[in-house]
Order: structure tokens, then sequence, then C-alpha cells
């Protein structure tokens, strides 16, 4: 294929620049609660994000890679014209990363997941035809946006309500939370490793049953749950009858927990959103290493992922950093105990539809977990008129993300072409 | 580079703060009756009128975060009890100051001079109306208490007992006002017609600082109720 190598290097530069930017907005915002709450600093946030973003990624991305790169666009009608995939693909990405550092800038709550996808139906509607837009899924990836926050509100308004009944309202908080913390813990460890075990590995080549997948996810969410009740163990809380004291303890025993949320949410945040850089870049590549074949079904490579979970942690670590130092100020009602409810409930909402292959937003997802917690008595005041906002951001995030998008596919295409 | 957060967003300062700042400082206007009243019935009408002035000033002071307050206050917040109960729960605190403002401001204005007789069962009204006002700012106090709770567990139930006591006082001071007025009954035909028309009247603005300091309890109690 003419090009091939440029090809493969723009791919490469853009899907940096891309998880860059997914870095240091979206990531900033998933972990920034966990920083906000002072349950993690944020050198730690940092390591965390780069561990499991990539093993999430790894793990459990794959049905989202496959749903960016294959289930948007239908490539049929290209089999003769390969580069305009390539030139698409590119200019997808150029278009989602531009935008979304104009709106890490502007603190706009838009989307990676939607930058991406606006940019990708745009240049298939104007490159190819309108036609050429797998619009049926277009259509569930569009209902899963309205669908993710509710439920993570809902999961995060029960577990809340569940502190509040088996923790707060109890004659000793302290003593429940150290009994329960580590419950929560397993729940943490057992919902991720269930989902992905039984949605994600597939395309690892690990294929377990329904039993085995149970069993596992048990061994799983038992074994962190002891890591943290020994970390619970080693804590030696304020002692006397001030109820400010015993609060206090309460929360330090939750601040443990969200050691284990923060890591749950990078997981599932890896397997959702880094889809968002590497798919296109996946794309680029197995056309250009088949030779101009659109159709080939090749595996993602490792070291795609790898880019991905590297061009994450560069964002997190240059501004994402910025971005938490904002939050930690600005959200100190989120203390552990809500936080933990608020990321459980995105954390579980984005690992499930990532084994169904949904891209979904993390921060919008993380939103509605925080409502739902708000809804339970928990927060001091929110704002609901977000809510407005965000329908408004999707407004602007999908059509700039198209025209963007379209004017980059056809420089490319006068370029190159 | 501005870099802000659609998290951070999210996020809109709590009143609950504010609303405990707003009846520290009505407390501060309330808690100046004592001193005044005692000034008046020493029959120092320069030292009254020094403390009037210093009601007023304080009853400006929580007016203006009064304001502030309602400004911070837009529809569309989400928060663990509902934008008019807080309101309530402001106007009546804001009603309490305003009548210390206006006790103080009759008295001083017309010169009024206490019947000897009055003194001693007035003092123990009006230390007995003060501390009502001062319970009902001890509720608020726990609201911030109440919210980091999630309104539930002990919180709740030392709340519950502390309005319990609030109706006490109020009571008691119910009581206290029915005796004064007997007081006052039974020396009326000695003074200045007009002048006793406003001691019930000032009597009866004494016990409407209990009454109001009650109700802020019974709002809090609505609250709890959710």
């Amino acid at each position: 294929m003419e090009f091939g190598t440029l090809y493969l290097g723009l791919a490469v530069v853009f899907g940096l620049f891309m998880a860059w930017g997914i870095g240091a907005n979206d990531v900033a915002n998933a972990m920034g609660t966990s920083v906000g709450s002072g349950a993690i600093r944020f050198r730690q946030a940092i390591i965390i994000a780069a561990v499991f973003e990539m093993a999430g990624a790894i793990l459990a991305g794959g049905e989202v890679t496959r749903t960016i790169r294959k289930d948007i666009v239908d490539v049929s009608s290209l089999s003769g014209t390969p580069e305009l995939l390539v030139y698409g693909m590119l200019s997808s990405l150029l278009a989602a990363a531009i935008w979304l550092l104009l709106a890490t800038r502007r603190g706009w709550p838009v989307s990676t997941t939607h930058s991406i996808i606006g940019a990708m139906v745009g240049f298939s509607i104007a490159g190819i035809g309108v036609d050429a837009v797998n619009w049926g899924k277009v259509g569930t990836i569009t209902l899963s946006w309205i669908v993710s926050p509710v439920f993570a509100g809902t999961i995060a308004y029960a577990l809340f309500s569940s502190v509040q009944w088996l923790v707060i309202d109890t004659p000793d908080p302290v003593a429940k939370a150290r009994k329960y913390v580590p419950g929560y813990i397993f729940l943490v460890g057992f919902v991720i490793s269930m989902v992905t075990l039984v949605k994600g590995l597939k395309h690892v080549g690990l294929e377990l049953s329904v039993m085995q997948s149970v069993v596992i996810a048990i061994g799983i969410g038992v074994g962190i749950a002891v890591v943290g009740a020994w970390l619970i163990h080693r804590l030696t809380p304020g002692t006397g009858d001030d109820p400010d004291v015993h609060h206090v303890s309460m929360e330090q025993i939750f601040a443990i927990l969200m050691v284990f949320t923060a890591i749950g949410m990078a997981f599932a945040h890896g397997s959702n959103d880094v889809a968002n850089a590497i798919g296109p870049v996946a794309a680029v590549i197995g056309i250009v290493q088949s030779g101009g074949d659109i159709a080939v079904h090749s595996a993602t490579p490792i070291w795609v992922l790898l880019l991905g979970g590297v061009g994450i942690v560069i964002g997190l670590a240059t501004f994402g950093h910025r971005v938490m130092a904002t939050i930690g100020r600005g959200i100190t009602e989120l203390t552990p105990s809500r936080g933990f409810a608020a990321e459980l409930g995105a954390a579980s909402t984005l690992v499930l539809a990532s084994g169904t292959g949904l891209p979904i937003s993390a921060t919008q997802t993380l939103v509605g977990a925080v409502l739902g917690v708000g809804f339970a008595r928990g927060i001091g005041a929110l704002r609901l008129d977000v809510v407005r906002t965000i329908f408004l951001s999707w407004a602007v995030t999908l059509p700039a993300g198209a025209v963007l998008s379209i004017t980059f596919f056809f420089l490319f295409q006068l370029v190159l072409g | 580079m501005a870099f802000k957060s659609a998290i951070t967003r999210l996020f809109a300062p709590s009143p609950v703060r504010p609303l405990q700042q707003h009846m520290e400082r009505v407390q501060l206007c309330v808690q100046e009756l004592e001193p005044f009243f005692q000034a008046v019935a020493a029959g120092n009408m320069a030292r009254a009128t020094e403390i009037q002035k210093e009601i007023a000033v304080r009853e400006n002071a929580a007016d203006d975060l009064k304001h502030k307050l309602r400004g911070r206050l837009p529809r569309g917040l989400l928060m663990p009890m509902s934008r008019e109960q807080v309101l309530e729960v402001l106007t009546m605190q804001d009603k309490i100051a305003n009548m210390a403002r206006d006790i103080a401001g009759v008295v001083v204005g017309r010169e009024m001079k206490l019947p000897e007789p009055l003194a001693k069962p007035l003092a123990r009204f009006v230390r007995r109306c003060v501390e009502t006002s001062a319970q009902a700012r001890g509720v608020v106090d726990q609201l911030d208490e109440l919210v980091s709770a999630g309104f539930r567990g002990g919180a709740v139930q030392r709340v519950e007992k502390m309005i319990d006591e609030l109706h006490q006082i109020e009571r008691e001071t119910d009581k206290l006002e029915r005796r004064l007025r007997r007081s006052l009954f039974a020396i009326e035909a000695d003074y200045s017609p007009v002048d006793v028309v406003f001691w019930y009247r000032i009597i009866d603005w004494i016990g409407e600082i209990a009454d109001l300091g009650e109700r802020v309890g019974n709002r809090l109690q609505l609250m709890l109720a959710r």
C-alpha cells in the first residue's frame, strides 16, 4: 500500500494525542474523586492509572475497540478505496483529540466517547455517504448514553443507602465500618472481575464457563478484601465520645475502600475509553498490514494497547493534575463514604458497558452516580442543571467532532490523495 | 491555561454553614436584650440606647448574610433538605432578629420606664426567651452533623432530644408570660394607659422570640422527617 508507513506513523501520533487528551480530561475526572476526597495522592493516582487503565484496556477493552473499529462505519462500499477509510480514521482521531483539548481548557463536560463517535459518523456521512453509517448501532450507542448515568446513579443510590443502613444509622459506626468495608471491597473485586471474566476475556482466547468465572471472581474479591481488612486493621481510629471524632474515624476506613474503587474505576475506564484512542489506530494498522484489505479480522496488537496506556499516563501526568487540583478544591463534600458509592456505581456501569461493547462516557456516568448519592441525601448541594449542560455538551460535541473530522478528511484527501 | 473539571461543576456550595452563621448572628443580636432590659430596669436610658444601637447594627449584619444566602440558593439544587425548608428556616431566624430590634427600638424610642414590680419577672422572662432562641441556635448548629451523617443515626436522636428541650423551654416562657401579664394587670391602674398598652405589647413581642425559636426547631424537625 502506498504511503503505508506514513499512515502508520500518523495513526500512532494522532492516537497518542487522543490518548493524551483522554488522560488529561477523562481520567483526571475519574480518578479525581479519589484524589479529591484525600483517599489517594496524585502520584498514587498516576501509578494506579498507569497499571489499571492498561490492564482494563487489555483484559476487557476488546469489545469496545471492535465497536469503534468496525461497527460504526459500514466499510463494505470501500473495498476499492481503502485509503478513504484510513483518512477517515486519522481525521476522526485528530478531530476528537483537538476538540478534547479545547474542552479540557474550558472545563466543558464533554465526553471523549462522544467526540470520537461524532467524528466518525461525520466523516462517514461526508466522505462516503449517509448509508455508510451503521445507524442501528449508533442508535444503540446513543441510547446507552442516556441509560448509563441513570444506571450508575441507581447503583450509587443503593450503595450509599446501604451504608446509611449498615454503618451510619448504628450506635457504633466505626465498628460497623470496620466490619462492612471489607465486604464492599469484596464487591469491587467481584463485580469488576466477574464482568471482565464473563464478557471481556473472549478475545484474549480464554473461554471460561460461568461457574468457573464465578469461582475466580469470588477468589479475587476475597483476596483484595483480605488485603483491605489488613489495611483497616492497621488504622488506629480516634476514640472518645465526640461524634466528630467518630465521623473522622469512619471516613478514614472508607478512604481505604476508595483506594480500591479508584483501582476499579481505572480498570473500568481503561476497558471502555482507551478504545476511543486505539480503535481507529487498530483499524489503520489492520488496513495497512493487510495491504488494503479492509475486511480483515486481525486482533489488536498489544503494542497499540500499550500506546494508548502510555498516552493516557502522559496526559494525566502533564495536565491531569490541574484538573485533579480543581476537583480536590471543589468537592470537599464528597467524603469517602459518598465517593466510594459514586465511583463503584460508575465503575460497575462502565465495565458492564465494555463487556457489551458499548462506548459510553465515563465522566457523564460518574456525574449520574454522584447525583444518585445526592438523591440519597448524601451531599450538601448539587446542581441539577448540570444535567442540562450535559445534554448541551452532546448537542455541541457531536456536530463539532463531525465538522472537524470532515474538514480533516478532505484535507487528507487533498494532500495525500 | 485554566483547567476546570466537569465533576466540580456538579457541586454547589452547601447552604448549611451560611444558615448556621446567620443564626449565630441572630443570637448575638437577641442576647443583647438581657443587658438591655437590665439597663431599662435601672432607669439608665443612656446605656439602654447604646445597647439598642448595637442591636440594630447586629441585626443589619444578620440581614447581610440573609441576602447572601438567598442569592446562593437558585432553583435546581439537589440538597438533603428542600430549598423551601431552608428558606423558611432562614425567614424564621430573620424574624427573631427583627423582633429584638423592634423591641429595643420601641422601648428606647418611647423612653419607656419599667414599673418597679415588673423588674424581676421581666428579667426572668427575657432570659428564658433568649435561651429558647439559643436552644434553636444549638439545633441549627447540628445541621452540618446531620448532613454528614446522611440524616441517620445518633445525630438524629441527639437533635430530636434538643428539639424536645426546645419545646419545654418554650412552654415555660408561656407560663412566665402569663404571670408577667398578671403582674402588669395588678398595677396597670397606677400607670399611664398608653404606657401600659405598650408594655403589654413589648411582653407580647418578647414572647414572640421564644415562639419563633420554637418554630425554627419545628422546621428542622420536618427536615429530619423527610
